[in-house]
């Protein structure tokens, strides 16, 4: 499985996302910085987490701007799957290919510590590893991860099955005591409209090997690899 | 001339922030102050002398980038 990771001035999380899918697919992922104007033919793009220039304005906002996320956007119409884990859930959400808007955390805390998630549905090429309501548990870190969306669009997601991840208690129930920002619905991760984007807070690259504290991230990368291979 | 452009979020949208602030003043003893919303002003020094266009101009730049309209509002003001 060929994949790429953009750079931004900022990201900080490339590394981990690196080490995930070739610990999971024995493939080095290709590293493109922000100014280059295309990408090569790719079977997975990542976005990373990290602060892209500076969170300047609004997290996300001039990422979603710069010359290569032209790129990913044109090829992810087309239907190359793109992966955005946290910072590049907010690029998502700022380009479009994603509903709604990551707002600044209920508390207005910078928020990190581990995370139990729901998995809402296994019927995508990212989550076809895991079952639906299963448990997993991740890191989050981010001070801007309340989703937001209107209701008729919260409705729009969840009546098309495009809830990926939803915070939760550590037996799975959604009740809202997992949610650590403040997202409507305890949403933690959605997808397109094709489940060929996905956007999601926490970091699963960070819980891929035992010296993480905790391997829950694995079976996503495991099951992407396995989908796309 | 200059632009000057009020960005706001929509009604509906929590604002955590304002709910601080509006904390904070009445810890200060500032009755009376229902509710707090928190928002960017932004200027821009614009080459364009001709308002209409440089208004024109200034809302482009707020739909593609200066504001997110999925929950923020905007104003535009030309002075100058």
């Amino acid at each position: 499985m060929k994949s790429a990771i953009i750079v931004f001035p900022g990201t900080n999380r490339e590394q981990d996302i690196r080490v995930a899918l070739r610990q999971a697919s024995g493939t080095d992922p290709l590293l493109v910085f922000h100014l280059e104007t295309s990408l090569p033919e790719v079977d997975l793009i990542v976005l990373p987490g990290g602060f892209a220039h500076g969170d300047y304005l609004r997290c996300g906002a001039m990422a979603a701007r710069s010359p290569i996320v032209q790129d990913v956007v044109a090829k992810a119409k087309r239907g190359v799957p793109v992966l955005g884990v946290c910072n590049g859930f907010q690029v998502l959400t700022e380009t479009g290919l994603l509903p709604g808007a990551l707002m600044r955390n209920a508390d207005l805390k910078f928020v990190c510590r581990n995370v139990d998630l729901r998995v809402e549905t296994s019927q995508s090429i990212f989550t076809s590893g895991l079952s639906e309501g299963e448990v997993m548990n991740v890191p989050v870190a981010h001070h801007d991860g309340n989703y937001f969306a209107d209701p008729e669009t919260l409705d729009r997601l969840e009546g098309e099955g495009r809830v990926a991840f939803r915070y939760c208690a550590p037996g799975g129930a959604v009740d809202g005591t997992g949610n650590p920002n403040g997202s409507a619905r305890n949403i933690a991760g959605i997808f397109n409209e094709s489940k060929t984007v996905l956007g999601m807070m926490p970091h699963p690259e960070d819980a891929v090997d035992p010296l993480h504290g905790g391997t829950g991230g694995r079976g996503l990368f495991d099951g992407i690899v396995r989908a796309l291979s | 001339m200059k632009a000057k452009v009020h960005i706001t979020l929509k009604t509906g949208v929590l604002d955590p922030q304002g709910k601080a602030i509006a904390h904070a003043l009445g810890s200060l003893g500032f009755g009376g102050v229902d509710e707090v919303r928190q928002g960017k002003y932004i200027e821009l020094d614009l080459a364009e002398t001709d308002p209409a266009k440089a208004k024109a101009a200034v809302d482009d730049m707020c739909k593609k980038l200066l504001a997110n309209t999925v929950i923020e509002n905007y104003t535009v003001e030309v002075v100058g």
